[in-house]
């Protein structure tokens, strides 16, 4: 089974990195680009065929480790 | 006072902050290795050194905040345990539960490797006894991510409590402003916690030990530690 993670920041917190990307597209003429935030994807292969148990698994992964839920979100999909 | 500085893979400031709790207690540490269960018998500080664990990978203390010896320390903490973490070690403490909040990349996107004048918020404290109320220390600081970060309700208790333990400043002592390197939160350059026996701080008291390299502002810290448990 094959899943995927995606963090991302929470609204509000501040993203230079994101701001960064977004003023350098903005100076490669990408027009049409209102703001953007980065993130992060993690590809996971698990061994399970179980859907319950694999979401199960992959929050428990996204609280301990993945995310720091302080300041990030995560949306776990299974593939 | 016996001190024990935790190492993990990627950690570099282990030796310097070793070198600084050896001038203060006239003991030389024992390192501890990230995968050990337990602290030295009789353990009174645990610093957490500066450095890149795992290569910042993940997040910053992300990895190390998680591993083996961090429970050991936890208990520790919990039994009132002193613990100190500089630099990447602050990034561990806030990973591990330890502290709130978290640190994170530079406003202005650059490592800031430079000379800092931090002001000196509290001083009945084991780290900050040997410093004078609202004395402004010039330190150093070198890193990357340092931007502290806590959500409203914290940063309010933080401040109402009186927990943060260091404000960025410049040389006059004027908080905030240009002299914030990082964009800090409430200029916030280290945080104790509730029970004041966890400091962490981003800037490097270790590295201005010596006045043949910038200075001896940083001794304090290690002084009052050393005079706290003899």
């Amino acid at each position: 089974m094959k899943a995927r993670v995606t963090v991302t920041l929470k609204t509000g917190v501040l993203d230079p990195q994101g701001k960064a990307i977004e003023g350098a597209l903005r100076s490669l003429g990408v027009e049409g680009v209102d703001s953007v935030r980065q993130g992060k994807v993690f590809d996971i292969e698990l061994g399970s065929t179980d859907r319950t148990a694999a979401e199960a698994a992959l929050a428990k992964a996204c609280e301990k480790l993945l995310a720091n839920t302080v300041v990030e979100n995560y949306r776990v999909e299974i593939l | 006072m016996k001190a024990a500085v935790l190492l993990f893979p990627g950690i570099n400031r282990e030796n310097d902050v070793a070198r600084a709790l050896e001038q203060a207690t006239g003991k030389k540490p024992p390192i501890v290795w990230h995968a050990e269960h337990e602290l030295p018998k009789g353990t009174d500080l645990v610093v957490v050194p500066g450095g890149f664990s795992y290569g910042d990978y993940l997040r910053c203390g992300a990895i190390a905040g998680r591993a083996n010896i961090m429970d050991a320390v936890r208990a520790h903490a919990s039994r009132g345990g002193l613990v100190l973490g500089i630099c990447n070690g602050f990034q561990i403490l806030c990973e591990s539960g330890l502290l709130p909040g978290v640190l994170m990349r530079n406003a202005n996107l650059k490592f800031v490797c430079k000379e800092q004048h931090l002001k000196v918020e509290r001083t009945d404290t084991p780290f900050a006894s040997k410093y004078a109320r609202g004395q402004v220390i010039k330190v150093c600081i070198a890193h990357g991510e340092g931007n502290y970060i806590a959500d409203g309700e914290t940063l309010k208790r933080l401040e109402g409590d009186g927990r943060v333990a260091f404000r960025y400043c410049d040389e006059t002592g004027k908080v905030g402003g240009a002299a914030n390197p990082n964009g800090s939160l409430n200029d916030i350059a280290g945080i104790y916690s509730e029970k004041l026996n966890v400091l962490g701080m981003m800037p490097h008291p270790e590295n201005l030990i010596d006045a043949l390299v910038g200075g001896t502002d940083g001794r304090g810290l290690f002084d009052s530690l050393a005079s706290f448990a003899a």
